[in-house]
């Protein structure tokens, strides 16, 4: 069992009333004056909507901001995909919604295992976004009468997300990307694309640079701030099979877990429900099909286990099912959110049907996502004008017509809300060093809502990162930029390269995506969306095996000049090994169910996640002890002051 | 259901920027038509890694047709033939058994090749950096819906602003011209009353810098919107003259 410390974490609330708690802390804060800003050098790491709208934003306030990203422009960052929206508590709809209620539902929606003071900010501030991006440009949906539209999401009884048709993800990104681009023509941001943070710098205590790889010319170079900013995502990929983008990657969060960074909350995976169910041994990601489509796609499965039979032996065809013979069971089981429940809901209740024999597709590990009724109420016209780009892509990678036939979809790994602990003020447990984004673990609790991420992104590095820093920043303006000669930037440097050559120098036998793909399986088996004491134990000790042979028999052909994707994607997977581990580790530990986190051992006689409150409200946080040891656990209680804790119920 | 073809490849390879470039053929069995391009072209990697040989780079990343980073000339065509679809959308039951497929990299004066299959395209990023936004700072903005906007004029905005930046239209310009991604954006931002006050200064900065940065001029062959993953229409273009046709007239 794992090394428990009872040292108290402090996440430096404020006090005072909930709804009051951030404009006490605007008021009372610490601030930087504009001739000191431009002495002050801040590095963001990532550019995805935290790290965009970050890095913007305090070069629009006067830092030096030092930009990196692995990709070749700042507007590939996976935020890119997000489809469905963004919630904002504006109620346009006057529909009730409420800050309050933004912020209940969020609670709510984590099953009580997220930080209130958190939340409520966030829902403070989701109004400003809109506002901000519709100032940038950003084309959102709109009425007749000119004004915005909105669609409603799981987990909530108003319609409260904006959205640019099924690409919302882009058209935010790109707004922050615009205010990005307009910095770095102005020299207020230095731009390093096609980079890769290998390291953080820690000089007396303090973060004050990184380490990052040309992944151009192979070259590993050293970069000085005054504080740094990790947003570099999720690390979903551990599972290889994701919808994440090929290149997202937990490394930033572990190599500064390795210097003292806690993580927090690692078990706590977002299983997504509708994405297109895996087909081949070759395949390299999974789709997503966005959320929104449960606005008015219904889902179901066979009723008779004959018929899921004949649909699979490819005998009968889903059409041919007479409306009786259909079980619409997320309606059945959840009469008053219906197909709008929660992800983390919708994603157990499609694996209990396949489970139990009633799955569909050929592998039986599938269930119908079905427009014909929306189709027959609506028209066609008005479904493709909703959806037309997600049918459009379904189709192209299924070869089926969604407007014919219903869409296939099954559960896959889509967001970690686990991630770096941080305090309100974002920052970690190492001083001036922050963390943004979904690579951080604070808004969501164990399960988050749609259209969440990208407001916390947005919120992140809009609204909350350029203040908070600066409390940081105001005891540091008589730092004077130290040269990356010092002791401190040689020794991580060296530690970068040795890494690198120990790598090379396996030259076994193994692929790197060959060796990933092992330990997605075993991810997906034992750590996936139910879990069990039993299977965590062999998933760490098979973790353990897969970390052996990946230090064994890997294999990187070619050199560490230039560009070397195999040796990319190998510090890469090194890392996924470290956090596989991590999350098998704190699932074993979480003793209950929680959100996307499902003990089979505690589930309610009719199969909700129970969760157990006495003994675990709190975050853990892993603190690293080193290479080969057990990390330790601290927590963090999480008070619920303002909110009554109950059973999640989305019955009635 | 699953069906299995077998291919030959024949693809650009490059060691780097002033390396000698040259097609180099690869034969490959038993591919699965589900599989995608960027599916098959990984299967090839891990045959040429079990042969201990380099595989061959190419740049790829969201494999859902929206990060815009995908690229490559397949059999002619910038993102293979298929009409409204990147490498990584494309399929491979769109080919025939025994089939040849000639791969390259983007082929254009603005977009250097990097290594093998991928291009700096950079030079699109900093055409967005001399004036592809809205000069407004974090905060101080009015309500989201303190200014109507048509529906028609939001729907116009967005589809210009579908653009993925991929660089397509400009690897598909027999002139290796940006006008397309640049009227995209342009276009996008003049539609809307936020975008508006810049609208001249704007086209006016964008052009200034693709011709700078050793981008030909439009054609107007229309090569480019048959080529674009995202049917970018080249009405788009007049709206960018428009405004540039403005801005000179100002000076």
């Amino acid at each position: 069992m794992a090394k428990i410390e009872e040292t108290k974490i402090d996440a430096k609330i404020p006090a005072g009333p909930l709804a009051e708690k951030w404009n006490y802390y605007k008021s009372h804060q610490k601030l930087v004056n504009p001739a000191n800003k431009r002495r002050l050098d801040v590095i963001v790491v990532g550019t995805g909507l935290a790290g965009a709208s970050a890095a913007a934003s305090l070069a629009e306030l006067g830092f030096n901001v030092l930009n990196f990203c692995i990709q070749d422009s700042p507007r590939r960052a996976h935020s890119i995909a997000a489809q469905g929206g963004i919630n904002a508590a504006k109620n346009y709809q006057n529909d009730g919604d409420s800050v309050y209620r933004l912020f209940y539902d969020t609670i709510k929606g984590g099953d009580y295992r997220a930080r209130e003071a958190n939340v409520h900010r966030l829902a403070e501030v989701s109004g400003n976004i809109i506002d901000q991006c519709v100032a940038q440009g950003v084309p959102f949906a709109r009425e007749y009468g000119g004004l915005l539209d909105n669609r409603s999401f799981g987990g909530a009884q108003v319609s409260r997300t904006f959205y640019a048709k099924g690409q919302t993800g882009q058209q935010l990104l790109l707004g922050a990307y615009s205010a990005l681009s307009r910095q770095i023509g102005q020299g207020k941001v230095k731009l390093y694309a096609r980079y890769e943070m290998l390291d953080v710098v820690i000089i007396d205590g303090r973060a004050r640079g990184i380490i990052a790889r040309n992944l151009v010319t192979g070259k590993v170079e050293r970069f000085f701030a005054h504080a740094v900013v990790i947003g570099t995502g999720g690390y979903g990929n551990t599972f290889f099979l994701s919808t994440n983008a090929m290149g997202s990657n937990g490394s930033a969060a572990v190599q500064i877990y390795k210097k003292g960074a806690y993580f927090s909350n690692p078990a706590y995976a977002q299983i997504h429900p509708t994405c297109i169910p895996v087909h081949g041994e070759y395949q390299s990601k999974l789709t997503l099909m966005s959320e929104s489509l449960r606005n008015d796609g219904r889902i179901w499965v066979p009723k008779k286990k004959e018929d899921a039979e004949a649909i699979r032996a490819g005998k009968l065809k889903p059409t041919d099912l007479k409306e009786e013979d259909r079980d619409y069971y997320l309606e059945r089981r959840y009469p008053a959110f219906g197909n709008l429940v929660p992800r983390d809901v919708a994603s157990r209740a499609a694996k209990e049907r396949c489970d139990a024999g009633f799955g569909v597709g050929n592998t039986g590990l599938a269930v119908y996502l079905d427009f014909s009724s929306a189709i027959e109420r609506l028209g066609e016209d008005t479904i493709r004008a909703r959806y037309g780009n997600l049918f459009q892509m379904y189709e192209k990678i299924v070869d089926d017509n969604p407007y014919k036939t219903p869409m296939m979809i099954y559960p896959a790994i889509h967001y970690t809300m686990g991630g770096i602990w941080v305090d309100y003020e974002l920052q970690t447990s190492i001083k001036g060093l922050f963390c943004i984004g979904e690579a951080n673990f604070s808004d969501h609790g164990a399960n988050r809502l749609g259209a969440s991420a990208l407001m916390q992104g947005l919120a992140d590095g809009y609204f909350v990162l350029p203040y908070t820093i600066q409390n940081y920043l105001s005891d540091q303006i008589q730092v004077p930029r130290m040269s990356t000669d010092l002791p401190e930037f040689d020794e991580a440097e060296k530690a970068v390269k040795d890494k690198i050559e120990r790598i090379m120098k396996v030259q076994g036998d193994h692929s790197v995506d060959s060796i990933h793909r092992e330990l997605g399986l075993v991810m997906w088996d034992f750590v996936g969306m139910g879990r069990n004491k039993a299977g965590l134990e062999i998933a760490l000790e098979k973790i353990k095996q897969i970390r052996e042979e990946f230090w064994t028999k890997v294999y990187v052909p070619g050199t560490t000049d230039g560009v070397n994707v195999e040796l990319e994607k190998a510090l890469r997977v090194a890392d996924f090994i470290e956090i596989g581990e991590l999350m098998a580790r704190d699932a074993l530990m979480r003793e209950e169910s929680c959100g996307g986190h499902f003990r089979e051992e505690y589930q309610t006689p009719d199969g909700e996640a129970l969760r157990n409150d006495e003994e675990f409200s709190f975050a853990s946080c892993w603190k690293y002890n080193g290479e080969g040891q057990e990390p330790t656990l601290l927590k963090e209680a999480l008070d619920y002051e303002f909110i009554q804790r109950q059973q999640r119920n989305y019955k009635a | 259901m699953e069906k299995t073809i077998n291919v030959t490849l024949k693809v650009w390879r490059q060691a780097g920027p002033k390396a000698k470039g040259a097609f180099e053929l690869y034969k490959l069995d038993n591919v699965s038509t589900d599989s995608s391009f960027l599916e098959m072209l990984d299967v090839l990697n891990e045959k040429l890694i079990k042969e201990r040989k380099e595989p061959i780079v190419f740049d790829h990343d969201c494999r859902e047709g929206i990060c815009g980073m995908c690229s490559l000339y397949i059999n002619g065509h910038p993102h293979g033939k298929d009409g409204e679809t990147t490498t990584c959308q494309l399929h491979m039951r769109r080919f025939s058994d025994g089939e040849t497929i000639v791969v390259e990299p983007w082929r254009s004066a603005a977009f250097p090749v990097i290594k093998d299959l991928m291009v700096d395209r950079s030079a699109y990023d900093k055409i967005i950096q001399a004036g592809g936004y809205v000069s407004v700072n974090t905060g101080g903005v009015p309500d989201g819906n303190a200014i109507p906007i048509s529906k028609i004029k939001a729907d116009e905005a967005m589809d210009a602003a579908s653009c993925i930046g991929c660089g397509a239209c400009a690897a598909a310009c027999k002139n290796g011209s940006a006008m397309l991604f640049l009227a995209a954006k342009v276009s996008q931002l003049a539609l809307l009353p936020q975008g508006r006050v810049e609208a001249s200064a704007r086209a006016k900065a964008m052009v200034a810098k693709m011709d700078e940065l050793g981008f030909g001029n439009c054609t107007n062959t229309g090569a480019c919107e048959a080529e674009c993953p995202k049917a970018i229409s080249i009405s788009h273009i007049a709206r960018l003259n428009r405004e540039f046709l403005c801005a000179k007239f100002q000076d």
